[in-house]
């Protein structure tokens, strides 16, 4: 406790430079995914490729990519904008199966009444379908969240400053406590994150709230959870 | 594309192939130490999902388990460990295993859960006890799961012993901790290059595991044309007989 009382400052620091590393990585891979997402439920062909395309970036481990994709963006290893990119392929590899679900949930009789009473395609999008994918898509979003916080620790044993920061540094210097403060740091920051995600979902998807627990377990059959297990 | 060269150069040279620190001798190690935690991970977490999907009690306890592990950094929990055990192999094994719990753990999980109840009840009904009917109708109709949780905790470990090599001397970390010492470049990219076709082999080679576990009547299933036609003329039937599946 002592530990933390005396650095509370470089805490408050590495908790603003974590939260700009993942932060932009978690809205940039919901905003990539829920197209593509869409596009491999609308059209049944694309499914297989994309689904497996996005599952590969999966398969990348992460340290090995933060070192090799200096050689695609042109950045310095220890660039923080290299740790974004890396951070936002995977949320993409772990959303776009859930929002691809999350188009799928949406019932054929509710798609065919919008477009009955007279909804164009795009309209129907926005108005009806998106709304309606909205729980299943805000279930994917909270585990890219959570991984996303927890794994932007990673950078940090390659020299890209964030909490991460201070298990290297705690190690070194075999400080308990440092190590400790940042485990206990980085969980409660996807936790905060978290609930702002289910805050969030809740004023714009009002209609959800008394269902906000089928939304959580996601919305789906058990193989559903193992996959954004 | 230089760095590219770097890397390439340095996965053919010779020097590295042979000799403490080869590199067979570093894939080795991988593939050792990811073994070795799979084995303990799935010993814990195997048994522990399949009581709870074959019961349904514990449901609650899965969830927050697969999901809440999700939040803990894995390198906080092993330098924590590297901190508490030493410089060596134990603390990464347990930081590993403990990675590799939540995967397992859901697979196991969401894999018996999914068996359709009536199917149970049936093979009850004929007569089955509790092993044989989680032995010869629960286990073969969820291992695609089961197995998909595997393949997605191998994934992870083989993915994260990078990291092991942070406090012990062993896999293909190794070379990328020093060349992020000594800022070889090539070094680390080669490296990493091959810790990346580890992975994608890896994966494939599960992929294929969890195809080849849909039990065959269950794939017999799938193929719709399986028995539409009456195997003999139905002139000779009379009546159609209700033949597999037929309807």
């Amino acid at each position: 406790m002592t530990w933390l009382w005396s650095n509370l400052d470089l805490v408050g620091e590495l908790i603003v430079v974590h939260l700009a590393l993942s932060v932009p990585a978690i809205i940039l891979s919901f905003v990539v995914s829920v197209p593509i997402g869409w596009l491999a439920h609308r059209y049944r062909w694309s499914r297989g490729v994309l689904l497996s395309l996005c599952g590969l970036l999966y398969a990348i481990p992460s340290v090995a990519l933060l070192i090799a994709l200096p050689v695609v963006t042109g950045q310095g290893v220890r660039s923080p904008l290299n740790l974004v990119v890396a951070l936002t392929l995977y949320g993409i590899a772990v959303i776009v199966r859930t929002s691809a679900d999350a188009f799928d949930s949406v019932e054929r009789d509710i798609r065919q009444s919008a477009t009955a009473i007279g909804y164009s395609e795009v309209g129907r999008f926005w108005g009806v379908e998106l709304p309606l994918a909205g729980p299943v898509l805000l279930s994917g979003l909270r585990v890219v969240i959570v991984s996303t916080v927890s794994l932007a620790t990673i950078g940090a044993v390659i020299g890209v400053q964030s909490l991460g920061s201070l298990f290297t540094d705690g190690f070194q210097r075999g400080i308990q406590a440092e190590v400790i403060t940042g485990v206990v740091a980085t969980i409660a920051l996807a936790l905060v994150l978290d609930a702002l995600a289910v805050l969030g979902g809740r004023l714009l998807m009002p209609w959800t709230r008394s269902a906000i627990a089928i939304g959580r377990a996601g919305a789906g059959t058990p193989a559903k959870q193992a996959r954004a297990a | 594309m230089n760095l590219l060269l770097d890397a390439i150069a340095w996965i053919v040279d010779p020097a590295n192939w042979t000799g403490p620190g080869s590199i067979p001798l570093r894939i080795w190690e991988h593939l050792w130490v990811a073994a070795l935690v799979l084995v303990i991970a799935s010993a814990i977490a195997l048994p522990i999902g399949m009581l709870i999907g074959h019961t349904g009690r514990g449901k609650q306890f899965a969830v927050m388990t697969s999901g809440g592990l999700r939040a803990l950094p894995t390198l906080g929990a092993l330098t924590l460990f590297g901190l508490w055990l030493g410089i060596g192999l134990p603390a990464p094994v347990i930081a590993l295993v403990i990675l590799a719990i939540p995967p397992l753990l859901a697979g196991a999980y969401a894999g018996f859960e999914s068996v359709d109840r009536r199917t149970i009840d049936a093979a009850r009904a004929v007569g089955m006890n509790e092993p044989q009917v989680v032995g010869k109708v629960e286990l073969p109709l969820s291992l695609p799961i089961v197995v998909g949780g595997i393949r997605s905790a191998s994934l992870q470990i083989i993915a994260t012993a990078i990291l092991a090599a942070y406090i012990a001397d062993f896999g293909l970390g190794r070379p990328i901790f020093e060349g992020l010492r000594t800022r070889d470049y090539g070094e680390m990219l080669g490296a990493s290059i091959l810790v990346i076709i580890l992975a994608l082999v890896v994966d494939g080679a599960f992929a294929l595991a969890q195809r080849l576990a849909v039990p065959a009547g269950v794939r017999a299933n799938r193929t719709r044309e399986l028995r539409s036609r009456p195997a003999r003329p139905r002139a000779i039937l009379g009546q159609p007989i209700n033949e597999g599946n037929q309807q």
